[in-house]
C-alpha cells in the first residue's frame, strides 16, 4: 500500500471482550482498518459479528466494567485514542469523531427543544455563547434540509418524524466539523425512501464538509450505494476489506460470496435461488482455535479448522483473511469465486 | 432450484395464472375496510377499501412503508381485527365481520398467521411442543402420542429436530424461533397463510433459509401465501404476484416480475429507486428523492400520493383514483393513466 494516503483513523489489531454471567465474550479479536480523508468505509457485518462494539472502542464508549480493550491502538489524524482517560476522551469525541446512531428517538432527550439541544454541544466543546449557539444550530438543521428549521428548532424530539429526527442527529454530529463521522445502522429504522433521503443527505455533506464517513450496516444495498471502502466482518474480526468494486465484483472469502448469495439480485433472472448460509457463528465465549467461518465454509480445509488464517493480500489495497488465498491452496471455481491470488 | 416460479415460468404461464386467480380466488376481500379511532371524529384510515383476490397456490406480495396499513389489513383478513367495512370471502364463504370465540376455533384451521418478531409471538413459558402442538386442539380430539408424532414431524419439516419439542423459546436463535413460528401455523394443514414481515428481523443468511423454507411449503402442500414486507427485493424473489400499498389503498398491482421491473404508479416508481441493490454500479448514481408520508387520519378526496408526487396533475388533488387495468392481470391507480391524459404505458 503506497504511503502517499491521507489516513485519518488508522485502527490496528483492536480487541474488546466483555464479562458476561456466561463467561469472557471476545466480542472484536484483532481488528484492522483504515479510513482516508473524505471517503467512505463501510463495516459489514450481521448481529454479533462486533461491528458495533468496534466503532464504540475507537470512540472511547465501551462500558467498563464489563467490557474492556484489551489490545490494539487507533490513531486519529495521527493521536492515540485508545486508553485515555474520561475527561480527555471528552476532547475529541464530539469535535473530531462524532457518532449517530440507529434510532434517533433514543439518542435525543425527550425533554429537551431539539435546537437547545444542538446549541448545547456548541456551548460545550466551542464556548460559544447560548444566543450564538442557538442560531448557529438552526443553521446546522438548516444545513441538513429540515425544512423551517427555525420553527424546527423550538419544537421537541416527539414533534418530529424518525427520518427528520435522523437529520437532526446529523446535524448534531456536524456541530464542530468532525473529521470523521460515525453512523451506525443510520436508515435501518427508516422506510427505504427516507433511507435514500439520508443517505443521500450524508453524501452530500461529505462532499461540503471533506468529511469521513464510517458506515456500519447489515445491508449490502447501502454499501454498495455509499462506500469507498469495504470491511467486511465476522466473528470479531474483519474477513475481508478493499475498495467497493473488489468486495461486490471480486468477493475473496467465501464469507462475503455468502451473504450474496444469500440476497436477491433484480437482475430479471428469474432461476436463481437464494442460497443460505446453513449454521450459526461461533461462540465467542470460547472462540474456534482455526478459522471462525470453518464451520459454516462449503470450501472448509483441514487448516482452516485447526489454524487460523491471516491476511493475505489478493490485490492491492485488497485483502481477506481465508487459507484459500494461500499459494498451497486448491483452487475453487463455484462461479462467484472470481478473484485469485495475484490474478 | 426456481420452485417458487415453476408454474409461472412463462407469459403464457402468467396469463393461465390470471385466468386460474379470475376463476378460483382462495381469498378475496371486497372493498375492505379498517378505521382505528383517534380521538373525537379522528379516523385513522389504516385500511381505505381494498379489494384482491389470492388464487389458489399463489404468493401475493404485499409492500409499502411504515403506515401504509399492510400488516392491519392482514391482520384484518384473518380475523384478528374486526372489519370496519367490506367483506372477506374465503373459498366462497363470507367470514364474519367481526369473529367470536366460536368463528376462531372454526376459521383458525383455514387460515393462519406467522408474525415479524419471532421474539415476542411466542410464550416464553410454553415448551415448543405446547406452542406447536396447541393449533391441534382444533382438529378435534388428539391424543398425546399423535400430538408428539405430528409436532416432531412439523419440527423436522421446518428443519428442526424433534427433540427440540422440550425446549423453551428462548434456547433458540431468531431463525430458529421464526421456523418455530411457521410450524405451529401450518400444524393445522391449514390452507391459507399470511405472513407479517416474517422474515425482516432475521440476519441476511438467515433470511433466505426462512424464505426457502416458506417456497418449499408452498411447493409441497399447495399454500396460498400473502406476504407481507418492506423488503422490495425479497418480496420480488417470493411472490407470484405483487401489490403495493400507500396510505390504506392499493397503488399498484400485478406479477412482481413486471411491478418490479416495469412500475407504473409514480410511488412504485419511487420505491424501486430507493431500493438499495447490492450493486455498486447501479447504486452509486444520484438520485434526489423528497417527501414523507402523510398522516393518515381524516383523509380527504384526491389521490393520497398527490402531494409527493412528482408528476401531479390538477385533478389528482380532487379526484380519487381508481384501479384501471393496464396490462394482463396489472392494475394502478393513478389518473395518468387515465382516459384524460390517454391510455397507454408512461415510461419514465
Amino acid at each position: 500500500m503506497s504511503e502517499a494516503l491521507d489516513i485519518v483513523l488508522q485502527v490496528e489489531d483492536l480487541a474488546v471482550e466483555f464479562d458476561t454471567y456466561g463467561g469472557v465474550v471476545q466480542a472484536v479479536r484483532g481488528v484492522d482498518f483504515q479510513v482516508e480523508r473524505g471517503q467512505t468505509l463501510g463495516i459489514v457485518g450481521e448481529s454479533g459479528c462486533g461491528k458495533s462494539v468496534t466503532v464504540q472502542a475507537v470512540m472511547g464508549l465501551v462500558p467498563t466494567p464489563p467490557g474492556r480493550i484489551t489490545a490494539g491502538s487507533a490513531r486519529l489524524n495521527g493521536r492515540e485514542i485508545i486508553g485515555l482517560s474520561a475527561a480527555q476522551s471528552t476532547s475529541f469525541r464530539g469535535r473530531e469523531i462524532a457518532m449517530i446512531f440507529q434510532d434517533p428517538m433514543t439518542s435525543l432527550n425527550p425533554t429537551m427543544r431539539v435546537g437547545q439541544q444542538i446549541a448545547e454541544v456548541l456551548q460545550v466543546h466551542l464556548g460559544m455563547g447560548g444566543e450564538a449557539a442557538l442560531r448557529r444550530a438552526i443553521e446546522l438543521l438548516d444545513l441538513t434540509k429540515i425544512p423551517e428549521a427555525g420553527k424546527r428548532a423550538r419544537q421537541y424530539p416527539f414533534e418530529f418524524s424518525g427520518g427528520m429526527l435522523q437529520r437532526a442527529m446529523i446535524a448534531m454530529s456536524l456541530a464542530c466539523n468532525p473529521s470523521v463521522l460515525i453512523a451506525d445502522e443510520p436508515t435501518t429504522a427508516l422506510d427505504v425512501t427516507i433511507q435514500a433521503q439520508i443517505l443521500e443527505l450524508m453524501r452530500e455533506l461529505q462532499r461540503s464538509e471533506a468529511m469521513s464517513i464510517i458506515l456500519i450496516t447489515h445491508d449490502l444495498g447501502v454499501v454498495a450505494r455509499m462506500a469507498d471502502r469495504v470491511a467486511v466482518m465476522y466473528a470479531g474480526q474483519v474477513v475481508e476489506s478493499g475498495p467497493v468494486d473488489d468486495i461486490f465484483y471480486r468477493s475473496s472469502h467465501p464469507y462475503t460470496i455468502g451473504l450474496r448469495q444469500a440476497m436477491p439480485v433484480n437482475d430479471g433472472d428469474r432461476s436463481r435461488a437464494l442460497v443460505p448460509i446453513e449454521g450459526s457463528p461461533p461462540d465467542l465465549f470460547a472462540p474456534p482455535l482455526g478459522c471462525g467461518y470453518f464451520a459454516r465454509c462449503p470450501h472448509a480445509m483441514k487448516v482452516c479448522e485447526d489454524k487460523a488464517p491471516g491476511v493475505f493480500a489478493v490485490a492491492e489495497g485488497h485483502e481477506a483473511r481465508c487459507w484459500l488465498q494461500h499459494e498451497g491452496a486448491p483452487q475453487v471455481d463455484d462461479g462467484l469465486f472470481q478473484a485469485r491470488r495475484g490474478e | 432450484m426456481g420452485f417458487f416460479r415453476q408454474d409461472v415460468e412463462s407469459e403464457l404461464g402468467g396469463l393461465l395464472l390470471a385466468a386460474m386467480t379470475n376463476m378460483q380466488p382462495i381469498l378475496e376481500t371486497k372493498n375492505l375496510k379498517k378505521y382505528f379511532g383517534a380521538g373525537k371524529n379522528q379516523w385513522v384510515h389504516a385500511v381505505d377499501g381494498i379489494s384482491v383476490s389470492i388464487g389458489e397456490n399463489e404468493i401475493l406480495g404485499l409492500v409499502g412503508e411504515s403506515g401504509s396499513g399492510k400488516s392491519t389489513f392482514g391482520k384484518t383478513v384473518v380475523g384478528l381485527l374486526d372489519k370496519t367495512e367490506g367483506e372477506v370471502w374465503f373459498k366462497g364463504e363470507r367470514l364474519p365481520t367481526r369473529y367470536g370465540p366460536g368463528d376462531f376455533a372454526r376459521h383458525a384451521r383455514l387460515m393462519q398467521m406467522i408474525f415479524q418478531d419471532p421474539y415476542s409471538s411466542l410464550n416464553p413459558r410454553m415448551t415448543v411442543l405446547e406452542i406447536v402442538g396447541e393449533g391441534l386442539r382444533l382438529a378435534g380430539a388428539v391424543g398425546r402420542e399423535e400430538k408428539r408424532e405430528r409436532v416432531a414431524e412439523w419440527l423436522r419439516r421446518v428443519g428442526l429436530e424433534p427433540d427440540h419439542m422440550s425446549r423453551y423459546p428462548h434456547e433458540f436463535s431468531g431463525g430458529q424461533r421464526q421456523r418455530i413460528g411457521i410450524a405451529r401455523a401450518l400444524i393445522v394443514e391449514t390452507e391459507f397463510v399470511v405472513s407479517d414481515e416474517p422474515i425482516s428481523a432475521l440476519d441476511v443468511s438467515v433470511q433466505a433459509q426462512v424464505v426457502n423454507l416458506l417456497g418449499e411449503l408452498k411447493a409441497d402442500l399447495g399454500l396460498t401465501m400473502l406476504f407481507i414486507a418492506h423488503d422490495l427485493s425479497m418480496v420480488r424473489y417470493v411472490s407470484d404476484r405483487m401489490a403495493v400499498m400507500y396510505l390504506g389503498v392499493l397503488v399498484e398491482i400485478g406479477p412482481a416480475d413486471e411491478v418490479f421491473f416495469r412500475p407504473q404508479h409514480p410511488y412504485t416508481k419511487l420505491l424501486v429507486a430507493s431500493n438499495p441493490e447490492p450493486d455498486p454500479r447501479r447504486e452509486q448514481v444520484h438520485r434526489p428523492i423528497e417527501g414523507e408520508i402523510p398522516s393518515p387520519i381524516n383523509i380527504g378526496a384526491g389521490c393520497r400520493f398527490a402531494g409527493r408526487c412528482p408528476q401531479v396533475m390538477e385533478h389528482c388533488q380532487q379526484v380519487t383514483p381508481e384501479l384501471l387495468q393496464i396490462g394482463a392481470d396489472h392494475q394502478v391507480a393513478c389518473h395518468l393513466y387515465g382516459t384524460q391524459s390517454g391510455e397507454g404505458t408512461n415510461e419514465n
